[in-house]
């Protein structure tokens, strides 16, 4: 590698110093924005007793992991989540496989996929817990609910567009419908599928909190009500930012598992 | 002489709320074993319906069609079908798109695959066989889509326009090559194409379509005398411009 022209070396120094420059700032972000608030909470600014103060916030979830709390909620969130997100993800493979295999059934489900999709679904959890009671059940419907119709309808709109040349090669060829949707359809979707997965897993996320909000004795959502009520700012804060950065860490593992399914 | 394909009568129209568009009338012509007969006809006249109905994609809604004397129903698998795009999957191998046809219909054998390496080293894409379609040039892309349809051992091969998404050098030089190759395997085939010396560089005889909706208006047969008869010499040849000019009055001369 060492007799790279001075042009490639060159190149390859700027590109080195670029992704420098983005790290760093981005940590520099991170910092001032934690030191400017630590800092305006502790002159008192700002009142630390309603914004809470980064060093609050440590302390606060430093507690929360000597007492290992932290980790039963975190893993309750984690678990009512990925099932919610893992059954969304089938049934609305399969929804849409359904729907492309017969466009009668589509046309006539169209106006209430619409529909159901628009629905205010954060309205709808206090009637799931009425109907299925105060259980996990509820908790992953109410994380399905969120991103199932809207998952559906993107998944099966990208089976549609698929190129119509690409499947009359599969009738030339002597296939059936099943050959199109198997050699066709779905590997030219994959793409669509994990940036669907991308977004469901965010959108689970939602619904699994606000069905925590409301019918649960842990779990993030849950503390964060708790929280709130005791007037634990800084508990809330904690949680909101663990979810994000979980979010960060679980979202490419579904895609590096489904692109080694289909290599 | 035996005949691959006979259409007897074939009439087909499309259907709209709007109302109905006749595009094929009354349309009867043979195919002999080994032939190759281009069919020309100005633009959306109806070209491209004939070969989906011969390939079994679409219903005549009157007339027969016989592939080595059978109705259809009974002898599908014998029809290769070449379209106007190679419509090469991204996501597979150039082996893998090639044995596309295969997988689809359950022939996958130690022979068969044997047969589509020999024909991709026989066509110049043995050491393409583990390439992506991007990284070959149009030329190639459109033989790969070639040794798809030919590795099915079709006794009859429907080319839709299968050059014109090329740019013209590449036309040239693939048009010559795929013709060679078609005359080589043997193969009987019927070339739908608006390109008229396309038409006469390739093909046995040219059948003169007029415009919609479709019917038969001259049937032009070919003889070329030349001592190696392939696409780039005909059109070199003295009589090339001839038969040129001939189909091209006929295809402007209004009824």
């Amino acid at each position: 590698m060492s007799n790279l022209s001075t042009g490639q070396q060159k190149y390859l120094l700027m590109h080195r110093k670029h992704k420098r420059i983005v790290r760093i700032s981005r940590i520099l972000i991170l910092l001032s924005f934690l030191f400017i608030w630590e800092f305006t909470a502790n002159t008192g600014i700002i009142d630390s007793f309603i914004f809470s103060s980064p060093s609050k916030i440590a302390l606060c979830f430093f507690g929360m992991l000597m007492d290992k709390s932290i980790f039963l909620h975190l893993g309750v969130t984690l678990y009512e989540t990925i099932l919610s997100f893992l059954l969304v993800i089938a049934i609305s493979i399969l929804m849409a496989v359904a729907l492309w295999f017969s466009s009668k059934l589509s046309e006539i489900l169209d106006p209430y996929l619409v529909v159901l999709n628009s629905l205010p679904k954060s309205a709808l959890a206090p009637l799931l817990i009425v109907w299925l009671g105060a259980t996990k059940t509820t908790i992953i419907v109410a994380g399905m609910s969120v991103a199932i119709f809207g998952s559906i309808l993107s998944l099966y709109t990208s089976f549609t567009t698929v190129d119509p040349g690409k499947i009359k090669l599969i009738y030339t060829l002597g296939g059936n419908r099943f050959h199109a949707l198997s050699k066709v359809v779905l590997p030219s979707s994959i793409p669509a599928i994990i940036s669907n997965m991308k977004v469901n897993i965010g959108l689970c996320l939602v619904g699994v909190i606000i069905g925590e909000f409301l019918a649960a004795r842990d779990g993030l959502g849950y503390l964060i009500i708790y929280s709130s009520q005791v007037f634990r700012w800084g508990g809330i804060l904690i949680q909101s930012a663990s979810m994000s950065s979980r979010t960060i860490k679980v979202t490419p593992v579904f895609p590096i598992l489904l692109s080694r399914l289909f290599p | 002489m035996e005949q691959v394909l006979e259409l007897k009568h074939i009439h087909y129209a499309y259907h709209t709320l709007e109302g109905e568009t006749p595009a094929l009338t009354d349309i009867s012509f043979a195919l002999n074993k080994g032939e190759f007969v281009s069919i020309v006809g100005p633009s959306g006249c109806g070209k491209s319906t004939l070969l989906s109905l011969i390939a079994g994609l679409l219903e005549p809604e009157k007339g027969l069609i016989k592939i080595n004397g059978k109705y259809f129903k009974e002898s599908t698998t014998n029809v290769g079908y070449m379209l106007q795009h190679d419509e090469l999957f991204e996501w597979r191998t150039i082996y893998n798109n090639v044995i596309l046809g295969l997988e689809i219909q359950h022939m996958l054998t130690a022979r068969t695959r044997q047969r589509a390496h020999d024909l991709l080293d026989l066509y110049g894409l043995r050491q393409f066989e583990a390439s992506r379609p991007s990284e070959l040039s149009g030329g190639m892309r459109q033989r790969a889509a070639l040794i798809r349809t030919l590795v099915l051992e079709p006794d009859l091969l429907l080319l839709d326009e299968p050059f014109s998404a090329l740019d013209y050098q590449t036309r040239l030089t693939v048009g010559d090559d795929i013709g060679q190759i078609i005359r080589k395997e043997k193969k009987s085939a019927l070339l739908v194409t608006h390109d008229l010396s396309e038409a006469i560089s390739l093909a046995d005889r040219v059948i003169i379509l007029s415009g919609r909706p479709a019917s038969i208006r001259q049937t032009i047969p070919l003889i070329f005398d030349l001592d190696a008869d392939t696409p780039l010499n005909r059109r070199n040849a003295p009589e090339f411009k001839t038969y040129f000019n001939l189909i091209w009055k006929e295809l402007n001369t209004d009824e």
